[in-house]
């Protein structure tokens, strides 16, 4: 049996982390927004248009950012940093492990521009590295989530339920927005998205999407995956995963990411500790992407689902 | 209780002696460290704790106290001595610097719980971020306590020091002092031979700052110096301390090789006698 999720319609979900904030503000005021020259692109012109004495614009500058974020953390303030994920996670590096890990403040960043689908703006715009440099980080809790919908959630969530540094990872292009309003959501915990037991997809962010339609290709030649959405990179569902390896025997996972230290080499720490079984890991492979359409950019780098079913039914024939 | 101000001078140069003591002590048991910049910044650190700054060492995380950031985590010797002769913590706990178990790390760490550490630091120009985020916290708070951030002079090669002084200046913190110790040496040589950083005061000035000068060795200057940044309004103030290097120890004084080195239990004797 495969579930069947039906997309309400396409939605970035950097608009959901947009509305997140939005809403997080309007229930805490302690909520405090920086901005980066990006505003608009990063989803919190709507904060920052609602709450203007809570926006602070500090132009391109990440450093300070991270560090002015750090300092208002400390002075009893839920600081919220977004920027291009490029410069989120890996200008600032140095700064987010010493001012805001380090000393274990509650600091929301902001990933945009997640993967290689921006597209036409080329490699320098396309974070794939942010997962593997963010996950790296003591204290750090990566999110992934996988449409607008989740994003939300997740980030309303991110703000009132940690008290830590939170990274949330999130893209550019609307994607379908499949998931529910009132989905059974908890940091830390992933979701089995359909229940087969032939092998196990394990994705993250826009990618649990296109591991669905592998599912239902997959269905149709008689073979029950077991999707899995990894919305939380870290701490990671410990228990999920293992579980799958136990009763599928073979995992794939699937990032718009390095595949190096990224999202599959997070799920593979768990494996190969706990219950080793045949992996195939699918992502970006040591490489920069280009500039093209996003779909043109998905199928090249083989991360669209017809692409990804090549690949898991490759993996499937040699692990027979 | 809030710290009651001491405003003799002589008094205060009796305390630094104490500081600069502890320092040699401190840093000859634990075997490494910074002795340069700790003892050329002891003054600067009597005169914020013991006259300037508004704080309880029996309620360190009192609401309104004035915060401290230490930018340059090397000197934390400074610090911790400064706190321990303030009453944060008793003065013995000082020669346990830097060893395992410490809660006086190599480089300020708040995870380990020594009190009246704001900022765990030690990574360069980080610091005078994290004070802009607290200065504009307590704009937003409408609370009246002032923001101090150390800085070192070689510190402001890095760029990031430079994007704060801008974001300052923005937004018009003047519940913000920065304060730079300008002993003109680091780690390999003078400032003008590893990297310029001068004209400093026309640089800080033509970032928006309020800029003024002392003898950060001389406690009446600095005192009045620090007061003078104070009664500026609408503009982030900086003190440029110009600073010796290794004061008080003549031998060492202005000795950039001292920067990160610790003296030997027996140098520390010779040290001490020394000490003026």
């Amino acid at each position: 049996m495969v579930e069947k999720y039906i997309s309400k319609g396409n939605r970035s979900t950097k608009a959901g982390f947009g509305e997140g904030i939005l809403d997080a503000g309007k229930q805490n005021n302690k909520l405090v927004v920086l901005g980066a020259d990006i505003t608009t692109s990063v989803g919190l012109n709507l904060f920052a248009n609602a709450y203007h004495e809570r926006f602070f614009s500090l132009g391109i500058a990440e450093q300070n950012c991270v560090g002015v974020a750090a300092g208002l953390a400390l002075s009893g303030k839920i600081p919220v940093f977004s920027t291009y994920g490029v410069f989120a996670a890996l200008r600032t590096a140095d700064h987010i492990r010493v001012s805001i890990c380090y000393n274990n403040l509650h600091v929301i960043i902001g990933g945009a521009h997640a993967g290689i689908s921006v597209g036409p703006d080329g490699a320098t715009h396309q974070a794939l590295e942010d997962i593997a440099v963010m996950r790296v980080m003591p204290y750090m809790t990566v999110l992934s989530p996988c449409d607008a919908t989740q994003a939300k959630l997740l980030t309303l969530l991110a703000v009132e339920k940690l008290a830590g540094p939170v990274y949330i990872r999130f893209g550019r292009e609307p994607v379908p927005d499949f998931t529910s309003v009132d989905q059974k959501i908890e940091i830390g915990k992933g979701q089995e998205m359909t229940s087969g037991n032939d092998i196990a997809l394990i994705a993250t962010g826009h990618m649990v999407w296109e591991a669905l339609q592998v599912a239902y290709q997959l269905h149709e030649n008689g073979i029950n995956a077991r999707v899995i959405n990894l919305h939380t990179i870290k701490p990671i569902d410990k228990d999920m995963v293992i579980k799958a390896a136990k009763e599928t025997k073979r995992v794939v996972t699937i990032e718009e990411h390095q595949v190096n230290a990224g999202f599959g080499s997070a799920v593979a720490e768990v494996i190969v500790q706990n219950y080793p079984v045949k992996m195939k890991m699918i992502g970006m492979n040591d490489c920069f992407g280009e500039s093209g359409k996003p779909e043109e950019l998905m199928k090249k780098y083989k991360l669209s689902a017809d692409e990804i079913y090549k690949t898991v039914s490759q993996f499937i024939h040699d692990s027979n | 209780m809030v710290f009651q101000k001491i405003n003799e001078i002589a008094e205060l140069k009796n305390i630094s002696y104490e500081v600069r003591k502890d320092i040699i002590c401190m840093l000859a048991e634990a075997g490494s460290g910074h002795t340069g910049g700790s003892l050329g910044l002891a003054d600067i650190f009597t005169c914020l704790y013991f006259s300037a700054i508004n704080h309880d060492p029996e309620n360190p995380s009192w609401k309104y106290r004035d915060r401290l950031i230490l930018s340059i985590g090397h000197v934390a010797p400074v610090l911790y001595a400064t706190l321990a002769n303030a009453g944060y913590f008793p003065k013995q706990e000082l020669l346990t610097l830097r060893k395992f178990g410490s809660r006086l790390q190599g480089h300020p760490g708040r995870d380990h719980g020594l009190p009246g550490i704001e900022l765990s630091a030690g990574s360069l120009g980080q610091g005078l971020s994290v004070a802009v985020g607290m200065a504009i916290a307590a704009k937003i708070d409408s609370e009246n306590h002032t923001i101090y951030c150390i800085m070192g002079d070689g510190e402001i090669q890095e760029g990031s020091v430079w994007e704060a002084a801008m974001s300052a200046a923005h937004y018009k913190l003047d519940n913000l002092i920065g304060i730079i110790d300008r002993n003109s040496l680091q780690i390999d040589g003078r400032n003008s031979d590893v990297m310029e950083i001068e004209p400093l005061t026309k640089k800080w000035r033509s970032f928006g700052w309020f800029v003024v000068e002392c003898n950060g060795n001389d406690h009446s200057e600095i005192i009045s110096a620090i007061e003078l940044c104070k009664s500026q309004c609408n503009m982030p103030r900086l003190l440029i301390a110009n600073t010796i290097m290794g004061k008080g120890v003549k031998e060492i004084e202005n000795d950039y090789h001292w920067h990160g080195k610790a003296p030997s239990k027996q140098q520390a004797a010779q040290f001490i006698a020394m000490l003026e």
